[in-house]
């Protein structure tokens, strides 16, 4: 006969294994989650974010308004990174993130322009799929919308000024802009929570081996993918980019 | 090599590249890194409290992921159908110019 504590024991884990069947899932956001930044870290984040959203705005109405057959390009670049933010891919570490997909409007419309379309993007999955978070925006739109994107543009602006052939171009700014958003995400998060022996750099140690080196086969991917939306742009739109002076005026790429 | 070819090569590198995950790692969990995270912020500063929770959250793993397929399949759908306006466009251009 099963003592009273057997009987409670045996309870208590059957239901314990229910409920992990019925949970649902964690929420796998590769953002910094909801309520996970302490209410100053927040704030600063928002605050230094600000300039680039009034940046951003201006940008995309002088580049619209001068031709708006540019809107559906920006459209374009919106979506693509709507779909690469939904792709939540397997890593070689064992844990899955998801590519970022502003380095491709990064070199179409500049980062200013991405820090808005970055924005849309992170709060449509904010409020949606409860998905990094509201509290938590300014820092991400700051990893992903302003740092990812000047990195890839940085980098493709460099690049094009040396013989280095234009895929390759593309795929190193949008692999690199990608690992530089989960670089700044590990860095925030060090910085909002040092670690009591070894301070901000072992934190930021730690949340770096949890995101970036997961990001880097994901970085990789989404540099292929960039060079295939551009080739297809090179081969049938090589006017407009010129237009956007991603293209010399002169003798293509 | 041309465009088609050239595209298909990059994107089969892609397959490659998701495929090695489940091979060299076959017994992971994939979780999403935001979940090891905040493991890890917990290890850090086991009195952290998260001090806002999401507004709405999918109520299951199942309207989760529709939502996430819907975002995919809405921003494909908006990317192909600029492309092909693209290649509609320049074929247009290109039968004009040798009629």
């Amino acid at each position: 006969m099963f003592s009273r504590y057997a009987k409670l024991i045996l309870i208590l884990s059957l239901h314990l294994i229910l409920l992990s069947l019925l949970a649902p899932p964690p929420a796998y956001a590769m953002h910094i989650m909801e309520g996970f930044l302490p209410l100053g870290w927040a704030a600063l984040w928002f605050i230094l974010v600000l300039p680039f959203w009034g940046w951003g705005v201006k940008s995309l109405k002088a580049k619209v308004s001068g031709q708006p057959g540019l809107k559906l390009l920006l459209g374009f670049a919106g979506a693509f990174t709507f779909v690469l933010s939904a792709l939540k891919l397997p890593s070689v570490t064992g844990s899955c993130s998801h590519p970022t997909g502003v380095g491709l409007g990064a070199i179409l419309f500049g980062p200013a322009a991405m820090s808005v379309l970055g924005a849309i993007v992170l709060l449509f999955q904010a409020l949606l799929l409860a998905h990094g978070g509201l509290t938590t925006l300014g820092a991400n739109t700051f990893s992903m919308a302003v740092v990812g994107p000047l990195t890839s543009y940085g980098i493709y602006k460099f690049l094009k000024k040396t013989k280095v052939p234009l895929s390759f171009n593309v795929f190193l700014a949008s692999a690199l802009g990608d690992l530089a958003t989960y670089v700044v995400t590990s860095l925030q998060l060090a910085l909002a929570f040092p670690a009591p022996d070894t301070g901000i750099w072992g934190s930021f140690a730690k949340f770096i081996s949890i995101f970036a080196v997961t990001q880097v086969p994901l970085a990789i991917s989404e540099g292929l993918l960039t060079v295939v939306v551009f080739n297809y742009l090179f081969a049938y739109n090589k006017e407009e980019l010129k237009e956007l002076a991603v293209l010399q005026e002169k003798g293509g790429a | 090599m041309n465009l088609a070819w050239k595209n298909t090569l990059l994107l089969l590198i892609v397959i490659v590249l998701v495929i090695i995950p489940f091979v060299i790692q076959k017994e992971a969990e994939f979780a999403g890194a935001d979940s090891l995270a905040e493991e890890a912020i917990s290890e850090v500063n086991p009195e952290y409290k998260p001090w806002f929770s999401a507004l709405w959250e999918p109520p299951s793993g199942e309207v989760e992921s529709f939502l996430f397929a819907a975002q995919a399949a809405i921003g494909s759908g908006v990317v192909c159908y600029y492309l092909g306006y693209l290649k509609g466009r320049k074929d247009r251009e290109g039968n004009r110019e040798r009629p």
